[in-house]
């Protein structure tokens, strides 16, 4: 018994930092819309600036008031972060701030490595607290029943604050419906900045409260953002007491989790995820989202057509100067381009169902790396030939996505994009953990290409021949009858059930096409490299993909090709130097504000403008 | 004169509210019925189920003899039945000509092909299709930029793709201005005429209801309460005093 | 103009990847180094700062082969495949003559690979797969840090020492931490065939929920522990453990627990009593390793880490290598590699012909507190040549050339 609610007090306590981070999340996601992946650098940076603060206040008085300090500290930055990035870009595509705020993680880690340095920092325990107490014969440390008592006391003040207050009920408001805040006469811009306060503060909070328990280091941002996801996604999005109940089921199940299959700690959270979403497709306590945005929100996307003669020129064009870069000799540049080929082909299979299709996927590295797996496990188990296991890599990824989405079509916007994620990392989870079959973390190594095709060259030329193929593919689809249903899946499921379209096995097909595509380049990839980890499975390796759709332009259909080549020849370049994240998060911010609407889609306006445009803008 | 549509003791409730109450009527081939009533009468809730968007708790809804009732939207679909929405609801990032093509391409079961060439599949038809509605000349816009009237034009035209042989019209006029009004039914009615089909629609405007319909039925709080000519329903008692109570309303547009 | 976009992008490319191309004359010797600098700072920094020093030794002493040597260093990002791209830039553009480095695992064993593929000379610095030098081991790969195998060995022989005969091990859930456990098992039930394991705790790697492991070890009454965790994890544990009292009168054993990387943050709440592997650099008498901490005390203003120790003997390494081949030349240099022997700060080692692996040791104590900090006391240096396996299984277990 006393083992028990030692256990349960255990879980309890680990509640309080998982939901002081998460409701400030689902805050800020609530009235913004803004999915803010730099939540987890907020809480990182509560626990550095807590951890200094403590150094100079001194006793049980200085320990809280070092606490509050950070949590006010974090307050301000996310205000700045608030003022001088997402301010700018609140009128951009849906979605499109989540870049920003990625380039806002990669600033503040750079920034977090060069004041606090690279050297973990053991959190001090709370003067006063840092004995135990007995209960039931069993030791329990008395900081955790001080967080205990605090996560309940946050959630109150919160409620108050929301239930009782003006600024709470124009929070409400603006969680309902955001039109309606604008017509109450309420400066939005000063409402989002106080929410963007509140919700920075949390995550500081949170940082600084669990010191005594651990401490500051500089991958905290990335360690918690995927279990805050997860809390903020269980409870529902923009609900905090839903946060709240998602944060102790979460800390509690993984207490027992631990106890009875002690291998469970990866992918828990997320199974629970999975069942909690398809029972409740808005999470506990969320609210039907407002149908229809689906990375529209703007003006909407321009009618896409097929090439005209002269597009087709240019375009042959470039596949002409691609063909001839082997007279560089330079092994390097056919590697590094062999990447950018590989990793455009992900980025438009990203693009087709994200855009064309409007199904955001949060998870699209579960068929690249899947696509990559099974291409290395025909080679390494059956000795399969390469162009063979190049053929299976986008169909054994393809199943793979027909399965994952079965499930996921139930689901739309945001909660589809979560589902995804939670998917991927299942598929991670079982690469990493099943480690007889796929070598775990040690992956898969001497996946090389067939003789014919070692050379660097020939190689650069398959994947040219495959890749462009695959794009080219991609985009004659765009232009079929099935691309034409797909687009009006996603601008109007009325119109399209009520003309006779199945849009949701249109949208299954989309996602199984896309993922087969994303398999190919998976599949290619293994054999560039040569070995596969599941790195290439991981959460990372999907956002990458969605920085690239995004920076290139999402309404727009080169954007994925350009933000992927963009963004690998820029980050290869960049990575030379010592503070290369500082850089690249600094120039993708800067992309973010001046080309809110990507690379393509900006640089298109401006032409435009500017009177080179071809076709109707809107407002004509 | 046969009924296309059959439908018989049609209720819907939502959580003890009753919003459509044992309704019966039918359609005759050729055609053009209003259903009129009140907001909250449930002519929307009505069309819902007559398009398979809405399950009704019971009743049956025969077109051409075959059960309507369980079937999803896409199928009643198939059986040739189109509709247009309140507001309209069309594809605003393809251009005109494209959002009758898509529809094409459904009706010929074709959304499903990776490999033939949307733009120039069934161009003739579908500039058919906007000629009929007189969007000819704007083939080639973004449906994003276009105004109200043609959105309801279009989704006319987009409705008829299916050469359907009932539409279904919520609200067609609603948002036009006066003169687009009388010239929509005028098209409408022109197509019952020249295509055979029959048409239900559910209007606010009294002026379009008594101009262009055939026959009229009148809802009240889910209940069909009266259905006749056009001069049957000026002389009914009961609408009158559901349209505030009698005398001259059915001139004012703004009867809502 | 989306066209423009594109063609202007890959025009770029273009000319900055040509520009790469073109290197100078070579009046040095230019080698590859590659870490995970950015996503592990703490650990890979100070390997870098003992790698600089070893180069600005060297040169001050000449060079090798009359040359300087020159590094080229990045950041392999912790990505395999950026790993990979690099190495081929390193090798084709900058015209090194072999790579050397990394921490994680799964980054060496994809250099490893490459290496083999491309019959390019990479030698391991600290990754400590033994898969490295075994079962994926090749003719292009050598590695000169103790592996897990190794050090578990070296574990479980103190771990007899003890007595103690239920077991209970806790390691993060990845495959360094599965290969120690089951090293660690192995070789204990052949020193011991009576232990028995009872429990395994699996956190996942700089996620544990200390909490949780700390009640579930408590649950499982184990008379041992052996642990595995380290970094942020083995903070939270240690800290949790000592809070909840799991380990009063229990024998603990940690693997890397001593080294100086993951003990000194811990400061005064190191766990004293436990027998772990690590680096009492400052307790270290040799002459020669007191040269090496003075120089690197000198240059950095900073006492070494392990990972100084590991950069500094790699590129003493490479230069002697280098200078017993007389050449750069790949395949001269992988002889050289087999049987190379040189004095280390740790004392002399060898590169084994056989598996590619040196004998570079490690230090096993005891962790006790010192002036408010953990030390290890009682220590001695096990020479790694001690806990290799023997030629024939070598041969089992490595494929053949």
């Amino acid at each position: 018994m006393g083992v028990l609610v030692a256990e349960l007090l255990a879980g309890l306590a680990n509640a309080a930092a998982l939901f002081l981070v998460a409701s400030g999340l689902s805050l800020i996601f609530g009235v913004t819309r803004i999915v803010n992946f730099a939540h987890g650098s907020f809480y990182m940076l509560g626990a550095f600036i807590g951890y200094s603060a403590m150094q100079v206040l001194p006793g049980a008085i200085g320990f809280w008031a070092a606490t509050l300090v950070a949590a006010v500290a974090v307050g301000l930055i996310g205000v700045i972060v608030e003022f001088l990035v997402l301010r700018q870009v609140y009128k951009a595509p849906e979605l499109f701030q989540l870049v920003a705020t990625f380039g806002v993680i990669l600033v503040i880690q750079d920034l977090a490595l060069l004041v606090w340095g690279p050297e973990d920092l053991l959190g001090p325990r709370a003067p006063g607290l840092k004995g135990v107490v007995h209960i039931l014969g069993e030791p329990v440390p008395s900081y955790d029943l001080a967080l205990i008592g605090i996560t309940p006391f946050v959630l109150l003040v919160l409620w108050y604050l929301i239930s009782r207050t003006r600024v709470g009920i124009l929070v409400r408001a603006a969680t309902q419906d955001r039109e309606m805040v604008g017509a109450l006469g309420v400066n939005q811009a000063w409402l989002f900045t106080g929410v963007f306060f509140l919700g920075s503060l949390l995550a500081g909070l949170g940082g600084a409260l669990q010191l005594p328990k651990g401490g500051a280091d500089l991958l905290m941002d990335f360690n918690i953002l995927a279990s805050v996801f997860v809390v903020v996604v269980i409870g529902g999005m923009g609900s905090i007491p839903g946060a709240f109940i998602a944060a102790v089921l979460i800390s509690v199940l993984n207490v027992f989790g631990v106890k009875f299959i002690p291998q469970s700690t990866l992918v828990l959270m997320f199974i629970v995820m999975a069942v909690v979403l398809l029972i409740r497709p808005y999470g506990l306590l969320g609210r039907e989202e407002a149908p229809g945005e689906h990375g529209q929100v703007g003006d909407p996307e321009q009618p896409i057509s097929p090439l005209q003669s002269t597009g087709k020129l240019v375009v042959a064009g470039i596949l002409v100067v691609l063909a001839l870069f082997p007279i560089f000799d330079s092994p390097f540049l056919l590697v590094l381009m062999t990447d950018v080929i590989i990793v455009s082909l992900f980025a438009v299979s990203l693009h087709f169902m994200l855009s064309l299709g409007g199904l955001v996927s949060f998870g699209h590295a579960a068929f690249f790396g899947g696509g990559a797996y099974a291409a290395a496990l025909l080679v390494h188990y059956v000795d399969t030939p390469m162009s063979l296991a190049l053929l299976m890599a986008p169909l054994l990824a393809g199943f793979l996505a027909l399965i994952i989405g079965w499930f996921c079509i139930r689901l739309t916007g945001v909660y589809f994009a979560m589902l995804t994620l939670a998917f991927a990392q299942l598929v991670w989870s079982v690469v990493f953990q099943w480690g007889e079959v796929t070598g775990g973390d040690d992956g898969i190594v001497n996946i090389w290409p067939a003789a014919w095709a070692s050379s660097t060259t020939v190689y650069y030329y398959l994947t040219l021949v495959i890749g462009v193929g695959g794009i080219i593919l991609m985009r004659h689809v765009a232009h079929s009858p099935f691309g034409y249903s797909v687009r009006a899946s996603r601008d109007s499921i009325l119109r399209a059930e009520a003309t006779g379209i199945n849009t949701k096995r249109i949208q299954w097909v989309t996602i199984a096409f896309a993922g087969a595509m994303a398999g190919l380049a998976g599949g290619l990839f293994v054999f560039s490299k040569g070995s596969v980890f599941p790195t290439e499975l991981e959460i990372a390796k999907s956002f990458d993909a969605l920085i690239m759709v995004f920076l290139g332009g999402v309404k727009t259909l080169s954007g994925p090709i350009v933000g992927a080549s963009s963004l690998t020849i820029v980050q290869d370049f960049l990575s030379r130097f010592e503070y290369w994240r500082l850089a690249l998060g600094l120039l993708i911010i800067l992309i973010v504000i001046l080309a809110p609407e990507g690379l393509v889609g900006s640089a298109r306006k401006l032409g435009n403008r500017i009177g080179l445009g071809r076709s109707e803008g809107p407002g004509t | 004169m046969t009924a296309i549509l059959e439908v018989k003791n049609l209720s819907k409730s939502f959580g003890g509210i009753k919003a459509v109450q044992d309704v019966s009527f039918d359609l005759m081939e050729g055609e053009l019925l209003a259903l009129i009533g009140p907001n909250g009468a449930g002519k929307s809730t009505c069309f819902n189920m007559l398009m398979g968007q809405l399950p009704p708790n019971s009743g049956s809804i025969l077109f051409d003899g075959k059960e309507l009732v369980g079937l999803p939207t896409r199928k009643i679909w198939q059986y040739g039945v189109g509709r247009t929405f309140q507001i309209t609801a069309t594809y605003p990032t393809m251009t005109v000509i494209e959002n009758v093509q898509t529809a094409l391409l459904s009706f010929h079961q074709r959304s499903f092909n990776f490999f033939s060439r949307a733009k120039t599949s069934y161009l003739d038809e579908a500039a058919e299709l906007l000629s009929l509605v007189g969007m000819a000349d704007q083939a080639d816009r973004p449906a994003a930029v276009l105004a109200y009237g043609d959105l309801k034009r279009l989704e006319l035209a987009i409705a008829l793709s299916n050469a359907p042989r009932l539409l279904l019209m919520d609200e067609p006029t609603a948002g036009m201005a006066p003169s687009e009004r009388i010239e929509l039914m005028a098209l409408a009615g022109r197509i019952v005429e020249e295509r055979g089909l029959s048409i239900l629609f559910t209007e606010h405007d009294m002026d379009v209801v008594f101009a262009h319909s055939h026959r009229i039925m009148v809802l009240n709080r889910g209940e069909l309460i009266a259905s006749g000519s056009v001069e049957e329903i000026r002389a009914n008692p009961r609408v009158q005093e559901v349209y505030l109570g009698g005398g001259s309303v059915f001139a004012d547009e703004g009867a809502s | 103009m989306k066209l423009k976009t594109v063609l202007a992008t890959v025009l770029a490319a273009t000319t900055f990847a040509a520009s790469a191309t073109f290197s100078f004359a070579e009046d040095t010797i230019k080698i590859g180094d590659m870490n995970s600098y950015k996503r592990l700072p703490a650990f890979t920094i100070p390997y870098k700062n003992g790698v600089d020093l070893a180069v600005e030794e060297i040169n001050a002493s000449g060079g090798v082969l009359g040359k300087q040597i020159e590094i080229v260093s990045r950041d392999d990002q912790g990505k395999p495949g950026e790993a990979v791209k690099i190495a081929e830039e390193m090798f084709t553009s900058d015209g090194v003559v072999m790579i050397s480095g990394s921490l994680f695992s799964h980054v060496g064993l994809a250099l490893s690979s490459y290496a083999g593929q491309k019959k390019r000379l990479y030698l391991a610095a600290e990754p400590l797969a033994d898969a490295l030098v075994w079962q994926k081991g090749n003719r292009y790969t050598f590695r000169l840090r103790p592996s897990t195998n190794m050090q578990a060995a070296m574990l479980a022989e103190q771990a007899v020492k003890t007595g103690a005969k239920k077991w209970a091990t806790i390691a993060p859930n990845y495959a360094y931490g599965k290969d120690a456990v089951a090293a660690f098992k192995s070789e204990l039930t052949k020193l011991d065939p009576e232990v028995e394991f009872i429990a395994e705790q699996w956190p996942g790697l700089f996620k544990i929920d200390a909490a949780a492991e700390v009640q579930a070890l408590k649950a499982a009454e184990p008379d041992a522990i052996f642990n595995v965790t380290f970094g942020g994890d083995l903070a939270k544990f240690v800290r949790e453990g000592t809070l909840r009292g799991l380990f009063e009168d229990r024998t603990v054993l940690g693997l890397l627990t001593g080294e100086p990387e993951y003990l000194d943050p811990l400061k005064d709440e190191a766990p004293v009593g436990w027998i772990v592997t690590g680096y009492p650099w400052y307790a270290i008498e040799d002459p020669a390793h007191k040269k090496f901490v003075a120089a690197y005390e000198a240059k950095w203003d900073d006492y070494p880490r392990v990972g100084s120790l590991v950069g500094y003997t790699t590129m003493l390494s490479i230069a002697e290598a280098i200078k017993k081949a007389g050449s750069t030349d790949t395949e001269e240099l992988v002889e050289a590699f087999k049987g190379l022997e040189l004095d280390t700060p740790a004392g002399p080692i060898t590169y084994r012909s056989q598996d590619h692996q040196s004998t570079l040791g490690a230090y096993v104590g005891t962790i006790s507190l010192d002036e408010g900090k953990g030390v290890m006391v009682d220590w001695s240096y096990k020479d790694g040549a001690n806990y290799q396996p023997t030629d024939e299984e070598v041969k089992k277990l490595r494929p053949a050339e």
